[in-house]
C-alpha cells in the first residue's frame, strides 16, 4: 500500500554519498518512513547506517534527495529541518560539550531563538522526560555513562523534534541500563529510526526494520518476518 | 581520576563564592595590575595587597593547604627566570662575596618579581578556586573578552579529561603488550601515540561539531543571562581596588 504524502516523515530516493577520500559509503538508498513509525536500521559495522543518518538533517549531502515532513533538505530549510529531526549521536562525549546539563540542553532551544523563560521551561519539560529533573546544574562529564546517554537524548527532546534518529542508542549499556533506555525511547510518542546492530532492541521498540549492507538496503519489511529469517541475518553478519 | 582539579572548591558556600563573577574579575585583575606597576622599592605597599588577598581567602574558606601548594607551584619558575639578576646586574652598590658580586639594585628586582608574581597568581588562584569555571567564562564574556577565547577555553576545560583517558587508555593497551618505554629507539612509538591522539581527537571535534550543528548551531553562540550585579558585589570592587590605588598613591607621593 502506497501512504499518502501528509503519511510520510521521511522520504530517500536514490541516495548516495561518496567521502572526500572516495570510499563509497551509500549508494542508491530508497526508504519511506511513515508518521508515528518506528524503523529499526540493522546492519553490520560499515554498512553506512551512521553516514546515512547525518544525511537526514543535512549534516552530510550526497546525490539523491531526501525528504523531512515534506520538506525537501537543502541550504534553505536547513533550520527547520533540524528542529523537527532529532539526532542523538552513539558517544554521548560527542554530543555534550557544554560545563553544565542545562546548557547542553538549552543549546539548540536557544539557537532557535526561543525566549529565556520558554528555554527553562523546555529544558526542564526534556529533563523530566529522560527521568534526570534536578540535574540542570550538574556536569555532564562527571555523570554515568547511562546517566549521559540520558541527558544527550533530552538535548535533543528540548528541540520537540518530530523524528527522532539514534544511533546504537544502547551500545556500552550495561543490561539494567539497556533495558530502562529502551522503555524510554518506547515511551516517546514521535516518529523513531533507529541505528542498530543489535536485534533485541529492534525486537523490543521496532514494528518495521531494513537491513542495510554495502551502502544499500538490501531487506525491509515487518520485524518477525525479517529477524525470523536466519539466513538473512546470516548472509548480513547480525548473526 | 581526579578530573576537576581546576575548580574542585569553587561550589562551596561563602561569601566569596556567592560574589558576581564579574565582581570578582574586576577586583582582582584591578589589585594585579597595580600590584604589577608598583616600583619594588618600598616593601609596605606588597604588604597591603598580600593582606588584601589573605583576607579574601580567609573569607573564601578555602583549604590553606590548597591554596598555599597551588601558590608555590610558580616558585621555582620565578626563581629560575630571576635568580641569577643579582649576580648579573651591573652599575650601583654591591656586596663582594669573594668569588661573585651581589647587586643591590639586582636584589630588589629580584625581591619585586617573586612578590608581584606571588601576588598576582594568588589573585589568579582565587579567582578560579571560588568560581564554577562555567560561570567564570560567561563573567569574562560579559566583560566583553571575545567568544572566541573563552569558548576554546570552555572547550578545552570539557575535553582535556575526555583526552586524558584516552591517552591512558592508549598507554595500557601499548604497556600491556610489554613496553617499556626505557630505550631511545623507543621514542618513535611515543611520537606515533602523540600523532594518534593527535588525529583522534581532530576526529572527534569533528563530530562534536556535527552534534552542534544538528541542534541548529550556526557559529553564533547563544547568550546567557548571569545574575545581576548587587551591591554586596559593587562594594567588594570598590573596597579591593580603593585599597589597592590607595597604596599606590601614597608610593608615588612620598
Amino acid at each position: 500500500m502506497i501512504p499518502l504524502a501528509q503519511e510520510i516523515a521521511v522520504r530517500v530516493t536514490d541516495l548516495s554519498y561518496r567521502y572526500p577520500d572516495g570510499t563509497e559509503a551509500l549508494s542508491g538508498v530508497n526508504l519511506v518512513v511513515r508518521r508515528g513509525e518506528s524503523l529499526g536500521i540493522l546492519g553490520p559495522n560499515g554498512a553506512g547506517k551512521s553516514t546515512f543518518a547525518l544525511h537526514l538533517n543535512g549534516i552530510l549531502s550526497g546525490d539523491g534527495h531526501v525528504e523531512i515532513m515534506g520538506l525537501q533538505v537543502n541550504k534553505k530549510n536547513i533550520r527547520e529541518i533540524r528542529r523537527m529531526v532529532g539526532l542523538v549521536f552513539q558517544d554521548p562525549d560527542d554530543q555534550l560539550f557544554s560545563p553544565t546539563v542545562r546548557e547542553d540542553v538549552a543549546f539548540g532551544p536557544l539557537n532557535q531563538r526561543l525566549e529565556p523563560e520558554q528555554v527553562d521551561h523546555v529544558v526542564s519539560r526534556a529533563l523530566r522526560w529522560v527521568g534526570m529533573e534536578g540535574a540542570e546544574k550538574r556536569s555532564p562529564f562527571h555523570m554515568s555513562f547511562g546517566e549521559k546517554k540520558r541527558i544527550a537524548l533530552a538535548t535533543v527532546l528540548s528541540m520537540d523534534p518530530e523524528i527522532l534518529v539514534l544511533d546504537e542508542p544502547v551500545s556500552n549499556l550495561d543490561p539494567r541500563g539497556r533495558r530502562t533506555f529502551i522503555e524510554l525511547i518506547d515511551s516517546l510518542n514521535v516518529t523513531k529510526l533507529i541505528i542498530a546492530h543489535d536485534l533485541a532492541m529492534a525486537r523490543a521498540i521496532c514494528g518495521r526494520v531494513v537491513v542495510m549492507d554495502g551502502g544499500t538496503v538490501v531487506a525491509d519489511g515487518e520485524t518477525s518476518s525479517i529477524l525470523g529469517d536466519p539466513e538473512l541475518l546470516e548472509r548480513h553478519s547480525l548473526m | 581520576m581526579h578530573h576537576d582539579f581546576i575548580d574542585r572548591y569553587s561550589r562551596l558556600d561563602s561569601p566569596v563564592h556567592s560574589l558576581n563573577p564579574r565582581a570578582k574579575i574586576a577586583a582582582l585583575f584591578t589589585l594585579i595590575i597595580v600590584c604589577v606597576i608598583t616600583p619594588p622599592k618600598e616593601w609596605w605597599p606588597f604588604c597591603i595587597y598580600a593582606a588584601v588577598v589573605v583576607i579574601i581567602a580567609a573569607a573564601s574558606r578555602l583549604p590553606a593547604r590548597y591554596l598555599l601548594t597551588r601558590v608555590l607551584v610558580v616558585l621555582p619558575f620565578i626563581l629560575v627566570v630571576a635568580i641569577f639578576v643579582p649576580f648579573m646586574h651591573k652599575g650601583g652598590p654591591s656586596f663582594d662575596l669573594g668569588l661573585f658580586h651581589v647587586s643591590r639594585e639586582g636584589l630588589i628586582i629580584l625581591w619585586g618579581v617573586t612578590v608581584k608574581a606571588l601576588i598576582s597568581v594568588s589573585c589568579l588562584i582565587l579567582l578560579s578556586a571560588t568560581t564554577p569555571f562555567d560561570d567564570l567564562m560567561h563573567g569574562f564574556e560579559r566583560l566583553r573578552v571575545p567568544h572566541f577565547f573563552t569558548t576554546a577555553a570552555a572547550f578545552m576545560y570539557r575535553y582535556i579529561f575526555v583526552i586524558i583517558d584516552e591517552a591512558e587508555r592508549m598507554g595500557r593497551a601499548r604497556d600491556s603488550r610489554n613496553f617499556h618505554g626505557r630505550w631511545l629507539w623507543q621514542a618513535g612509538v611515543v611520537g606515533r601515540m602523540a600523532g594518534t591522539l593527535f588525529l583522534r581527537s581532530q576526529e572527534r571535534a569533528e563530530r562534536v561539531y556535527d552534534a552542534m550543528s544538528s541542534r541548529g548551531f550556526d557559529g553564533t553562540f547563544p547568550r546567557w543571562q548571569d545574575g545581576k550585579m548587587m551591591a554586596a558585589d559593587y562594594v567588594f570592587i570598590a573596597m579591593v581596588a580603593a585599597t589597592a590605588i590607595a597604596a599606590r598613591l601614597v608610593v608615588l607621593w612620598k
